[in-house]
Order: C-alpha cells, then structure tokens, then sequence
C-alpha cells in the first residue's frame, strides 16, 4: 500500500507492513513500521524503527540500553544458532549421562533474585549475560540431562532475551499466522486449502476473479498477490454491506494492485439498469472505520468459544490522513494474537502471554506521518468495468461464505462465468457443497465436479527423532470445483 | 493456457479456432488434450467427431459425434493439463502443486529455478504464478525428457515464460549464471541433498527453496543438509481426500404420497463422473446428497 513502488520488496520501508514472529510463534504481530511504531513484549516497550531498511528474514533481540529496551539485530550466526537450539526442543536426546533422579522442584534452585536481574540490566548486562548468570546461579542447572539445559536455557532466553524475526505478510504467512492463532476470523481455512482454492481456480496474472470473501479479506488478498496489479479481483456481496476485508491492507500491496482490487454488489453484477448512486452511497457508510471494532468483536468471541486456548489481544490503530481537501481514514489493525500453547511452566516464561481474553481496541495517540494512500483497496468497481464483465464473464470464481446458502450463490454467481470458467467453493463443512454438487449436476451446469478435503500434517525431521508434529489441526474444511459449462446445448439426448 | 495473451482469454465472445489446444472432457477421469485441426475428426468410444464442427463453438460447448455421443470442450489450464499430459515420469498432482506454489511464495516478475523438469506437470503451474513477467528455468538430465517437456510448453503456449536446460543439477548444479538472482528454487530430484548447496547460492537472501521427496529417508538427508545452509527449515506431508456424492432419497414415516411404506432407504449411485443424463422425477420421501470418501488417495511427501 505504500505510494512508491519500494526499489527491493525484501528489505523493509517506511510503511511496510511486517509480521513479527516473537519467540518462535509464541506470539505473531501484524505491524506497520513507522519511526513511531512501538511493540510492547513482555513488559518491555520497544520501538520498530530499527527494523526499517533489513532484509525481510532478520531477527532480533530484545535488550536493554542506556535509554531503555530496544530490538537488536542479530547476526545471520546467532540466528542459525537460535535455529539449532530450537531443534532440540521437544525431544530426548540420545547422548549424555544425567538423568534427572535427584532432581528437586523447590524453588529454590535459583539464587538471583528479580532485583538482582534489574541490578545487572542497569548496569549493562545483555540478555545472554542474564541468562549465563541465572544458569550459574542456578544449583540444579549442571543435574539436569542435557535435553532439559537446553530447554532451560531456551526458556530463560525467551523471557529475559525475546526475539522477534521479521517476516514477509504473504499471503501463506498470512493464512498460517490467522489459522494458528485466530482461526474464526478466516473461517478456519488453512493455508494449503487458500492454495488449493487460487489452483482450483486457476487465478493468475491478467485474470478477472469473481470472489466471496467472508473469511476477512484472506481470498481477495491471495488472489491480488497472484494477479499482480493486472486483471481484477471482484470482491462481491450480497445486499448493500460489503463485507469486511481488513486482511487485505496487511499485504504490501501498491497503488496498482490496491487499483485492482474492487467491490460491487451482486445486484449490479446481475442487474441490467444499474442505480449507481445507492451503492455508493452505502459504500461510503459501510466501509468506513466505525464498523469494524464491531467486526473484531464479533468474530473474536467466536474464536473464545471455540478454541478456549487461545489468548487473543486485538489492537486497533486508527490514522487520521488528511488528503488536500478530502479526509480519509485508513485503519491499520494489528492483531496481537498470543496463545499459551505451551506445558505449565510455559506461563511463566512467555513475557508475552496475557491470560485475558479482553479485547483492547487501542488509538494511537499520535498518528504516524506517512505517505498518503492514493489508492484504497475494494474501491467499488467502476460501471466501465461492470459491462466489460457483463459482456465477456469472469474467468473464475472462488466462494467462502460459510453463512449463506452455498446452492443459492452458486446458482446466482455462475451464470457470470465464461464458459469453460473453473470455480471452487470453500466450505467448512461437506453437506452444503455436496447438496451444491447434486444441483449443479443435475441442472447441468457444469463439470469436472469434484468435493475434496485437504489434509496436511507437518513433521519435526531430525536424526533418528523424525514424527509428525501432535498439535496439527486436522481439519481444513472441504472444496467443491468444477468447470462451466455453455449452456445452449445442441439438441438434447438421453 | 493463460491469459497473458489478450486474444487468448477466456471470455462469452471466445471461439474455439483453427490451431487450438483443447482438453475433450468424457468423464472427470477421461480426458484427451487435441489440437483443433480443422478436416481432422477424432474418434473415441462415442463416435467420430469432426473438429469442424467445433470451431467457432465457445470453449465448454457440448459437441456431438456421428453417433449422437457427446463430449465437452474445455479450455486448457495447468489443472487440466496436469490431469491429460503424457507420463513420461511420475508427476506432482495439484494437492502438491498448489501447496509448493504458496509456500515458495511466487508472484507475477519472479525468477524460478527447477530440477527436475520430469513430465512438465509442476512446471506449467510455476509458469502460472510468475506470469506476465517472471521465468521459470527447468533442468533435466534427460535429453530426451527435455525436449518433450520443451515441444509440451511450445504447444500449450507457455515457451515465452519457461525456458527447458539439459543439465546434470545433482552432479554440477544450478548454472552459475543465476548466482543470487533467483526468487525460489524447487527440487523433485532422486538425491536433493546433492543439489542443495548450489541451490542456495542461486536463491536471493530470504529466498526460498522446496525439495519434494515420496520417501522420508531422502528428507531426512536433505533436512541434514538444509541446516547447514538454511534457516526456518519444515516439512510437510500433503493430501487430497476426494467424495463421492450419491443421493439418497428417505421415506419418512409414510406421511409423504407414493413412498411405499416400508421400504428401505435407497440410495442411487450419483457419480460425480458422469455428466450423462441422471435426471429423474423424485416423487415420495425427502431427497438428499450424500457424500463419502471415494476409495483411493494418493500420499505424499512435501518438504519446504
Ligand atoms: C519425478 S521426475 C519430476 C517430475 C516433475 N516434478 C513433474 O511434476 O512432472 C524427476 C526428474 O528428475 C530428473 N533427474 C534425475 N536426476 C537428475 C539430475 N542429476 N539432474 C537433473 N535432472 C535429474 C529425471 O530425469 C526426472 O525427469
């Protein structure tokens, strides 16, 4: 969304928007980095201008100088090692002679006090130089197996030396980091059944996608990353609400894929006399700020009751840009998702957990001076463009939209397609598309009809301790695809 | 196949001509690709089929045989393309295909380094993603494999965005050439290990690169040699169940006209791969699709 095209899309700008890894994924920040922008980690607030201008893929650590915590980078060294140290983390090793018999858990293995860490911070220490002290004042420490001193150490690092690695938001970062930690929001579809959806679809650049997005904006982003600033991504609704599609604005999209994505009611997709002036009137409403607290609320207490792991913080910064004489309003939400996914003892080591499950909708005090949007994302879809789709059919459709009648989208949505158009429907559960695919079959209006369920698991991979990870969620909702087809047949047979 | 050519997109004002690459749909599991050749015919278990008769029809049209048999033209794309090429080598399927594209994160401008080429099957999805202008280079030692995949890009349009090198990438590696220029590399190679090291050289920093392997023995080895170039190092296993919906029609309680009293649910096969005639008058009890697994999977390994 930046104005100028940034010279190298792997290092970060002035109003790039990134997303935080904190500590290996126990917490994942969307954020936009301005001079201004700050992350609080831990009870540490540290400003983000030291990730402008680094490659995407840098790490930092959180340390603490003269003038406060501030986030260090890492050398690509220390980042290999931290990658090592990982490895470790779940698994017995098989090398090293202590166990873990005359172990006793009694609190007082540890002889440095909290003041005695905030003595050392003061007068200088690193966050590695905290944790070699607390490992030399720890009495149990030289007991322990070494599989148990690497986790100790990994703890500790974690809470007195967090890191935070600097991701490209992609559309599969994107996926992975909403499906982990706020799943709801993105109508729980993961990150292999969005790719199999944009395939399925058969999007690519020059491509004029007709999409159902009420999963956030995570189709429409996808989508538009594929296209490239070329073709259009149509992002329709039913009614006179367009749905909400803040996702969207956490990829760094320029002007010229902003530009190429556009909203339009069904109605005037379907509609031969169009009545431009209520759309836009209901445009202008609906897809101001004000809606979208609202919007965060409600799907975040459907994530609280469904995952009741999960430990969500939700932060709106709202920016006031002024534009010569109109006044825009461009939201940059971050969501601040943390989850406690750790054993009991992960509580008190993860800085970053909060056991609450309160929304805190924050405004930023002082807004951040950035360079103006021109181009707003899901601007309504201009009457030009409107008969050109009328004239010559979408070349795709990609539909999620878990609430409604998936048979009655499709029904009306379809005969917007070209011919030999492919589609692919997303639902998190069966029974609507399979009712889908029996219509579709018997009023024959397509092909190629096929319900598949996407299944992946991911593996730890190490010498003689390779096995699927437990965690994994195993369900990724089901797709329903086919291809189009031209409706005047010649002569019917049987 | 794609729409980088304006008079090759798809849309309502589309014919099929003279020289077009078409998938001939049966079934879902029976499809041809034919190049439209007007006075040629194709024969199959339907009939004869003038390719005349199809041009100037829109791609999905249902087309007719001397025998009253039908098929339907379908425009190409890498999916239908995946399901029709010839095997010249085992091939990645779109649950693989669509899972390595997202995870090496290509977009339209980026630069892609392949090996090995095989059958093209990956290759023409790669091809998708870094359209209108990025490249796709693809490697194979085997000549005669190349030059297949080469004549298969040259006839489904793509031979501006793919460029096929015969080169040995396990024992030489990737061409110097691409030193640090590229955006990800893939590898479906029988010993990825040996190709990695020179795969990082060609990536980018940040740059991402994705071994396929069927067997977790070779992605043990290859995971041993990523740690020591790469960062950020997982594996996953990929799979696509598929179902089958049938309708089964409930007579519930006798209160509905015409169901027999008694009578067991009946389910009629509905198979989703066949597009002939299944319409039938539904009188009596309530009507449902239902759907179960079909049978058969495929299982496989995916490692980024
Ligand atoms: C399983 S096939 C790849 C299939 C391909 N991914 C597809 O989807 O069609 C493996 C290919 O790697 C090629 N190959 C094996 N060793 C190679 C080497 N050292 N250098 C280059 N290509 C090699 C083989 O000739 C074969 O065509």
């Amino acid at each position: 969304m930046s104005e100028s095209n940034p010279q190298n899309p792997r290092i970060t700008w002035e109003g790039c928007s990134v997303l935080l890894d904190i500590n290996d994924g126990d917490r994942l920040v969307f954020a936009r980095l301005s001079p201004s922008s700050t992350i609080k980690i831990g009870n540490k607030k540290c400003c983000l201008s030291p990730l402008i201008g680094c490659p995407f893929g840098s790490l930092f650590q959180v340390e603490t100088g003269p003038k406060g915590p501030y986030l260090l980078r890492l050398s690509a060294t220390a980042a290999a090692e931290s990658d090592h140290l990982k490895e470790k983390d779940d698994s017995q090793p098989t090398e090293g002679t202590n166990d873990n018999r005359s172990l006793i858990d009694n609190n007082k293995a540890q002889s440095l006090s909290g003041e005695d860490i905030d003595a050392m911070r003061r007068e200088g220490a690193t966050g590695d130089q905290i944790i070699e002290a607390l490992i030399a004042n720890s009495s149990t420490f030289d007991k322990k197996t070494l599989f148990s001193q690497e986790k100790y150490r990994l703890r500790k690092q974690k809470k007195y030396a967090p890191r935070v690695l600097l991701r490209r938001p992609f559309a599969r970062s994107i996926c992975e980091a909403y499906f982990k930690k706020h799943p709801a929001r993105i109508g729980f579809m993961r990150v292999d059944a969005l790719s199999l959806l944009l395939s399925l679809a058969d999007v690519s650049a020059y491509s004029d996608v007709l999409v159902v997005d009420m999963v956030g904006g995570v189709i429409t982003g996808a989508v538009a990353e594929r296209l490239g600033g070329t073709g259009h991504v149509c992002n329709t609704y039913f009614g006179v609400t367009p749905y909400p599609m803040d996702i969207v604005r956490i990829f760094n999209f320029n002007d010229q894929i902003c530009g190429r994505i556009v909203q339009t009611p069904v109605a005037d997709l379907c509609s031969n006399q169009e009545n431009k002036i209520e759309h836009f009137i209901s445009h202008e409403n609906t897809s101001s700020l004000e809606t979208q607290p609202d919007a965060d609320e409600r799907s975040l207490s459907t994530t609280c009751i469904l995952s009741d792991d999960a430990i969500l913080e939700v932060q709106s910064v709202q920016e006031e840009i002024s534009n010569d004489s109109l006044v825009k309003s461009v939201s940059v939400s971050e969501t601040f998702i943390s989850s406690g996914n750790g054993t009991s003892d992960h509580m008190d080591v993860d800085p970053c957990s909060t056991k609450s499950l309160d929304v805190i909708h924050e405004e930023n005090a002082s807004p951040v001076l950035k360079t103006c949007k021109s181009v707003k994302p899901g601007r309504q879809a201009s009457p030009e463009a409107i008969k050109l789709w009328k004239e010559n059919g979408f070349t795709s459709l990609i539909i999620a939209a878990p609430d409604l009648d998936t048979w009655k989208i499709v029904e009306e949505l379809l005969p917007l397609l070209s011919y030999s158009a492919p589609f692919a429907i997303y639902h998190q559960y069966l029974q609507p598309l399979a009712t889908c695919l029996h219509n579709l079959q018997t009023a024959k209006m397509a092909v190629g009809l096929q319900i598949s369920e996407p299944w992946l698991r991911e593996y730890q991979v190490l010498p003689c301790r390779t096995h699927p990870f437990m965690q994994m969620s195993a369900f990724g909702g089901y797709i329903l695809s086919g291809v189009r087809i031209c409706s005047n047949k010649p002569s019917h047979q049987s | 196949m794609l729409p980088i050519d304006p008079a090759k997109k798809n849309s309502f004002q589309r014919k099929i001509c003279d020289g077009d690459l078409v998938i001939v749909y049966e079934r879902h599991d029976v499809m041809k690709s034919v190049k439209v050749c007007d006075g040629s015919e194709l024969q199959n278990r339907f009939g004869i089929f003038k390719h005349s008769d199809w041009i100037g029809k829109p791609f999905g049209s249902k087309v007719l045989s001397n025998k009253g048999g039908f098929v339907y033209l379908l425009a190409p794309t890498p999916e239908l393309w995946t399901l029709v090429l010839s095997h010249r080598t085992q091939i990645l399927y779109i649950a693989d295909i669509s899972f390595v594209i997202s995870y090496l994160e290509i977009i339209p401008g980026c630069m892609v380094l392949e090996s090995g080429t095989g059958s093209g099957s990956l290759t023409t999805s790669l091809a998708r993603a870094v359209a209108p202008s990025g490249h796709v280079y693809t490697f194979d030692f085997h000549e005669q494999r190349a030059a297949s995949a080469r004549e298969d890009f040259e006839r489904i349009g793509l031979s501006s965005l793919v460029t096929v090198g015969i080169r040995d990438i396990q024992g030489e590696g990737f061409p110097d050439e691409f030193c640090g220029a590229v955006d990800s590399v893939f590898l479906d190679l029988p010993q990825p290990w040996l190709a990695i090291p020179s795969a990082g050289k060609m990536l980018k920093q940040d740059g991402i690169l994705c071994s396929f392997s069927p067997c977790i023995e070779q992605v043990q080895r290859s995971c041993e040699s990523l740690r020591a170039h790469f960062t950020d190092i997982r594996t996953f296993e990929v799979l696509l169940r598929t179902y089958e919906v049938r309708e089964g029609r409930m007579n519930c309680g006798g209160d509905n006209e015409g169901a027999s009293p008694g009578s067991r649910p009946s389910k009629r096969r509905l198979p989703s791969s066949s597009e002939g005639s299944n319409g039938k008058e539904t009188k009596g009890g309530s009507v449902m699709a239902m759907a179960r697994p079909c049978g058969r999977h495929n299982f496989d390994w995916s490692e980024t």
